[in-house]
């Protein structure tokens, strides 16, 4: 086995150079006219058993990343590796035996469970998708899976109508532990929910992914909620990733500009400590037309002249913590 | 009890709505006052009624089925509650300006940039056609929007959601008003986006110096911004004071585990508090008793019986809830 195979299969998942554009068509005859760059070039590994946290802000790419990762999107280069194995270009029946292992909860409650099925049809779909369990196990499998997520029995016979956000979410949940998947991907999880609510559904995560030895992908765009969940942290900006890290090394000793700027920006709920602000000036730039040389360097408060001419590419600067910036290269 | 210093004063509002022939009270017996200059904080989870009572402030409560029962609202002394539509278009941009969630829908699609600020100021002041576009301009540098002559050309969907807040900041403040209320008017924007809007909001109260009335659920913000706390649960104010007292010695229960259930940057947890249970809708809300009795952890036997009163327990710190109150037995003794 070389190094190369080896590091491949202690991971779950391995994501190398990996890119998603979407094309822009137009003009009279619809052509390409152009591509958004989702993801331009991301590179992470897994390990079994974490949580990585991927954080950015609205438009960086960190959802279609969580997509794409997952197979839901067909990447337009670069390789993803699950147990070692390429599922890059995957397709029909293997395709569909790779979903057992990696599910996904979305972000909107409201929005990703059919209104006109039973809760507990919902969460026994994928049972009965892959042929699991007879009939008279598969309900009380659910009505365990149910009550673990914290619904109470009889949820089972009702519609998803009739429960609050922060239910509907455990009944997201639920139905991605169902085929007790290796990986989930959560894609902001909580940011539709209330705070008193929000930490319920945080909890369950943590101690789902604990009894289940779940890996876990978090996406979001809340750093503090991030951080809490998360063992590693990785950052985007305009499809790229800035900044992986321990995610308290992350938090302590941050050292993409980026990455310092969004630190300094969260309120802290803390009216004795307000610290310096770092306030970054303008908007992020169109993925569609991003800035040559650092996606970063138009609102970089420690911009160099060669930032505009020279894409910087991940380096490791301490153990485990890499950057993608010049100051460090 | 007049008081004479507040610029906002807000007594015993009670604001319904009509469902089905019968009234259901979003906001329920709110009271509290804004100082000039002050800014006061309006934090609570989503459905505590808070953006219903910003509404009421401003006499834009849907008519179909929404109206204020009981109560007054004094703005200088002068009861809102009764003025008609007219009066109310006087003070609306001029006395009082407001700021929404989403700059979005608060923006006419169809006018551009230029025309929606020049209206402020065509109905409020007597200024010449000329002068108002260079008003709009500089108030648009104002804000930190430096192509202010092409923006005015410009409609909203050709701007960023900062942008549009800016924008949207620019014309609350044209009429350098006393009092900006605030609804969420970061929540649709990115944290480094967001700090720059916080930012811009306190450099202009500076500048105008007026007093701002900020309604978030976000506690950092909160922190960040107040001078003053006010905390909503189900349609009632369960507990007032400043905002250093608010983080570091609340009373009401609901606060504390609210305070407690945010996962903080700076601290290793691997659980965090949790608030059982959630907010009771506007149909099934207890008749009698605390509103909060059921998720609450440190509930008596009481509490379900008695409606408990917003009571001050020390000097400028007020909290509803029969732990504090010196005529139930079960208070607490710390008391001061």
């Amino acid at each position: 086995m070389t190094q190369e195979q080896k590091d491949r299969s202690e991971h779950l998942l391995q994501v190398e150079e990996l890119k998603k554009y979407y094309p822009v068509r137009g003009g009279f005859f619809r052509r390409k006219v152009g591509d958004v760059k989702a993801v331009d070039n991301i590179s992470l590994e897994l390990k079994r058993g974490e949580t990585f946290g991927l954080v950015g802000e609205s438009g960086c790419g960190k959802s279609t990343a969580g997509r794409t990762i997952t197979r839901l999107f067909k990447p337009t280069e670069g390789k993803i590796f699950f147990e070692g194995r390429d599922i890059t270009n995957l397709r029909g029946s293997e395709l569909r035996d790779l979903r057992q292992d990696i599910q996904m909860v979305f972000q909107d409650p409201y929005a990703s469970l059919n209104p006109k099925m039973m809760v507990g049809s919902i969460v026994s779909e994928p049972l009965v998708n892959y042929g699991k369990g007879s009939e008279n196990s598969l309900k009380q499998e659910v009505m365990d899976l149910l009550l673990r997520v914290g619904l109470p029995e009889d949820a089972y016979f009702k519609y998803p109508h009739e429960f609050s956000g922060g239910q509907r979410q455990r009944i997201g949940i639920a139905r991605a532990l169902a085929l007790k998947p290796k990986l989930i991907v959560a894609d902001e999880p909580v940011s539709a929910l209330d705070v008193s609510v929000q930490s319920q559904v945080l909890n369950l995560l943590k101690e789902l992914q604990a009894e289940f030895d779940l890996t876990l992908l978090f996406i979001a765009h809340d750093l503090s909620v991030v951080k809490h969940m998360s063992d590693r942290i990785g950052v985007m900006y305009l499809g790229n990733l800035v900044e992986v890290s321990d995610a308290d090394e992350i938090y302590i000793n941050p050292k993409h500009p980026y990455t310092q700027a969004l630190i300094s920006a969260i309120p802290q709920p803390d009216p004795r400590n307000k610290s310096e602000r770092i306030i970054l000036s303008g908007d992020v730039p169109s993925p569609q037309n991003p800035p040559v040389g650092c996606p970063f360097h138009p609102r970089c408060p420690q911009v160099m002249p060669e930032c505009s001419e020279k894409k910087p590419h991940l380096k490791e600067v301490n153990k485990e913590h890499r950057v993608s910036c010049l100051l460090y290269e | 009890m007049s008081n004479q210093e507040a610029l906002l004063e807000i007594n015993s509002l009670h604001t319904g709505f009509e469902i089905e022939g019968k009234t259901y009270h979003a906001v329920k017996d709110v009271s509290f006052d804004v100082k000039p200059k002050e800014v006061v904080c309006v934090v609570g989870e989503s459905g505590c009624g808070k953006s219903v009572m910003s509404l009421s402030i401003m006499n834009l409560l849907p008519k179909h089925n929404g109206k204020i029962d009981k109560g007054e609202i004094l703005y200088k002394g002068r009861n809102l509650v009764n003025l008609n539509d007219k009066e109310m278009n006087k003070i609306r941009g001029k006395d009082i300006s407001m700021i929404f969630q989403e700059p979005m829908t608060a923006l006419n699609p169809v006018l551009t940039i230029g025309f929606q600020m020049d209206e402020v100021l065509i109905n409020h002041t007597s200024m010449k056609r000329e002068e108002i576009r260079k008003k709009s301009i500089s108030l648009l540098k104002q804000v930190g929007i430096s192509r202010g002559e092409q923006i005015v050309h410009e409609y909203p969907h050709q701007l960023s959601g900062g942008m549009r807040q800016r924008v949207m900041i620019a014309m609350a403040i044209a009429c350098q008003p006393q009092l900006l209320i605030a609804d969420e008017p970061t929540t649709a924007l990115d944290v480094t986006v967001q700090a720059q809007i916080l930012e811009l909001i306190t450099k202009i109260q500076d500048e105008v110096g007026m007093a701002v009335l900020l309604i978030t659920h976000d506690l950092g913000v909160v922190a960040e911004m107040a001078d003053r706390v006010v905390v909503m649960y189900a349609g009632q104010v369960v507990e007032e004071s400043d905002v250093d007292r608010i983080f570091y010695d609340a009373q009401h229960p609901y606060t504390k585990a609210l305070l407690t259930s945010i996962p903080r940057m700076e601290e290793e947890r691997e659980v965090l508090n949790t608030i059982s249970g959630i907010v009771p809708s506007l149909k099934n809300m207890p008749k009698v008793g605390c509103r909060f009795v059921d998720r609450c952890p440190d509930a008596m036997p009481e509490c379900s019986k008695v409606d408990p009163q917003l009571g001050e327990t020390e000097k400028g710190h007020s909290v509803r809830c029969l732990l504090y109150d010196a005529s139930h037995p079960g208070k607490k003794t710390e008391v001061r």
